[in-house]
């Protein structure tokens, strides 16, 4: 029998008001047993005060939250609640003691025994790998062992829910890489109810098993990952989810499955129900954007290929960010060998295509959908 | 020179024959400013880190309070001290003017206001997400503000020194509460100020010398555990 995972939290009408400011308003959000929900906005977005509304150290100024389908502060105590769960920060705030002492201090703060905490702390440095820290001072860490005994803490207590807020930031990528991994494989394996909090799109991407995307104390969309990244709701959650050739225009044709649309007098072809006359966003992903060599006769006039001028070429590792100009702006992304095989460099011409199933539509004025 | 030279020999001979006078002196100035340091330090410490913690209308003017007292004038502590404890005054029922626990009231106001700036500034450094960190670990506020408490220790360790500094050299307000009597209410301070005007110099030295190697040795002990903690 397929079973529904349970709702852990359930959020009504959630607003917290500061100085005079509505910073956060969650008309409703629910996180199922065993989610890694993944929270991405930019700066101000209110994603750390969700958490912290969420963990109780901050009051909300309306709305309820219930937890396992007790309301908080009325059907279960503040207290008993905050130790059901497990938080860390974006700086590691570790006390000035040992890692050991650290690692033990959610477990000694529960009132447990010295007998009782020594097996629980060890298994929690070990998963971590700062066992052989375990005696040092927390002052002495580096920045990646700090983190590491911080989430090392938030896991002693075996929280029924973990609450992460962008734990990686401010580490050097090979650090916050192997960070990441090893966080990824203890989520896997113990399925502890996540919530975590990132301004990283592809950390976000990876851990998540639901994307939630939020601005302006709102959450604009939320969905699998691959759903919020290929379709995304309004233009601000295209731009933040990475999707970078944002055209605008109109429809000039419509198929029976199909529509035509024009984009600065160019027909561009996208998938989907739309009314002639229609204002639309038409949402392309760099990495669908296909570029080949311009030959006369090659391709230019079939549908959605375009004859391009190269802007700019921008190297970004181990891609090259390559601009063009197609009558409307488009990027694309290829390798640097890609690159030389095709002899595209700035103020070359090449051509650039992309399949109309690839292009996402979004309405112009549509309201922002969340699921 | 002949003069300092004779004080200190005086200061060597009394405190290697255990002067009777002198220890009890000492042991006195030891008792009440230690005594008076400890309760400041309950006081101040749960003041200081209280105010530190809360957000409340006029809490500035608070804050200002606090930090004026810091610079109490110990002279003007006596004045209300006595005052307040006087026959007539609003404590006189409790008949302790002139007495070593006038003398651990009188440095209690006058070190408490030190412990709680110090407590205050301490708790106020500590980064603002310590708080909810240590309450999201599933701490009760008591638990929170003991973790914060002993976050602040080195700063608190200052706290300390800084308070039992201010009381143990002060001589205004234990003159004033304490009246200076012979084997009763005599501490380093107001016998140094006593000999000093009998023109007992050497003797004043010597009691300097106590008083200051008593200062320095208490701090040297709170320095070592704060340098110490620094390293860890």
């Amino acid at each position: 029998m397929n079973t529904a995972p349970s709702p852990v939290f359930e959020v009504r009408s959630l607003q917290v008001i500061r100085g005079g400011s509505l910073i956060l308003n969650i008309p409703s959000l629910v996180v199922t047993e065993g989610e890694i929900l993944v929270l991405i906005g930019p700066n101000g977005a209110g994603k750390s005060t969700l958490l912290q509304t969420l963990s109780a150290v901050a009051k909300p100024s309306r709305g309820e939250i219930f937890f396992r389908g007790q309301k908080i502060g009325a059907d279960i105590p503040l207290l008993q609640y905050r130790r059901k769960l497990a938080m860390v920060l974006q700086e590691p705030l570790l006390f000035d003691t040992t890692v050991y002492n650290n690692v033990a201090s959610g477990l000694k703060i529960r009132g447990m025994k010295r007998n009782e905490i020594e097996p629980i702390v060890a298994k929690a440095l070990e998963r971590f790998g700062i066992a052989h820290l375990k005696d040092r001072s927390a002052r002495t860490l580096s920045g990646g062992e700090a983190r590491r005994a911080s989430i090392a803490r938030a896991f002693a207590t075996n929280p029924e829910v973990l609450l992460l807020d962008e734990p990686f930031s401010a580490l050097d990528p090979i650090m916050r890489e192997t960070l990441i991994e090893d966080l990824e494989k203890v989520l896997r394996e113990t399925r502890i109810t996540t919530i975590f909090v990132t301004h990283d799109r592809m950390e976000a991407i990876r851990l998540a098993t639901r994307l939630g995307v939020m601005n302006a104390g709102e959450i604009l969309q939320t969905g699998s990952p691959d759903d919020v990244m290929n379709h995304p709701a309004n233009e601000f959650v295209a731009s933040l989810v990475g999707v970078e050739n944002l055209l605008h225009g109109r429809v000039i044709k419509k198929n029976e499955r199909s529509f035509v649309a024009s984009v600065s007098g160019q027909d561009i072809e996208a998938m989907g129900p739309m009314q002639l006359e229609d204002p639309v966003i038409l949402c392309i992903r760099p990495e669908n954007v296909m570029l080949s060599g311009s030959v006369p006769g090659n391709g230019a006039g079939a549908v959605n290929t375009f004859p391009a001028h190269v802007v700019r070429v921008t190297p970004m590792g181990p891609y090259q960010k390559v601009q063009l100009n197609c009558g409307f702006q488009l990027v694309t992304y290829i390798t640097s060998h890609a690159l030389s095989a095709l002899s595209i460099k700035q103020g070359t011409e090449a051509l650039a295509s992309f399949d109309a199933n690839t292009v996402h539509v979004i309405s112009k004025g549509s309201p922002a959908s969340s699921n | 020179m002949d003069l300092i030279f004779e004080g200190i020999k005086k200061a060597f001979w009394l405190l290697v024959s255990f002067d009777p006078e002198v220890l009890g002196i000492t042991l006195l100035s030891i008792k009440v400013s230690g005594s008076a340091t400890l309760i400041s330090l309950v006081i101040g410490i749960s003041v200081g880190a209280s105010v530190a913690l809360t957000r409340f209308p006029g809490r500035r003017f608070v804050v200002s309070l606090i930090n004026t007292g810091m610079a109490l004038p110990p002279v003007v502590v006596g004045l209300f001290v006595t005052i307040s404890l006087w026959r007539n005054g609003p404590l006189g029922f409790m008949g302790i003017l002139y007495t070593p626990l006038a003398m651990i009231v009188a440095q209690t106001v006058i070190a408490t206001p030190i412990v709680t700036g110090i407590t205050l500034a301490a708790v106020q450094q500590l980064p603002a997400k310590l708080r909810l960190q240590i309450l999201a670990l599933g701490a009760t506020r008591l638990q929170m503000l003991w973790i914060l408490i002993r976050e602040a220790k080195l700063s608190l360790l200052a706290a300390v020194m800084a308070g039992f500094g201010g009381v143990i050299s002060e001589v205004g307000a234990s003159i004033m509460v304490g009246g200076n009597i012979k084997g009763y209410s005599r501490v380093l301070t107001t016998a140094t100020v006593m000999e000093t005007g009998r023109g007992n110099f050497d003797v004043a030295i010597a009691l300097s010398i106590i008083l200051l190697l008593l200062a320095y040795l208490i701090n040297l002990v709170l320095t070592q555990v704060q340098q110490r903690e620094r390293r860890r």
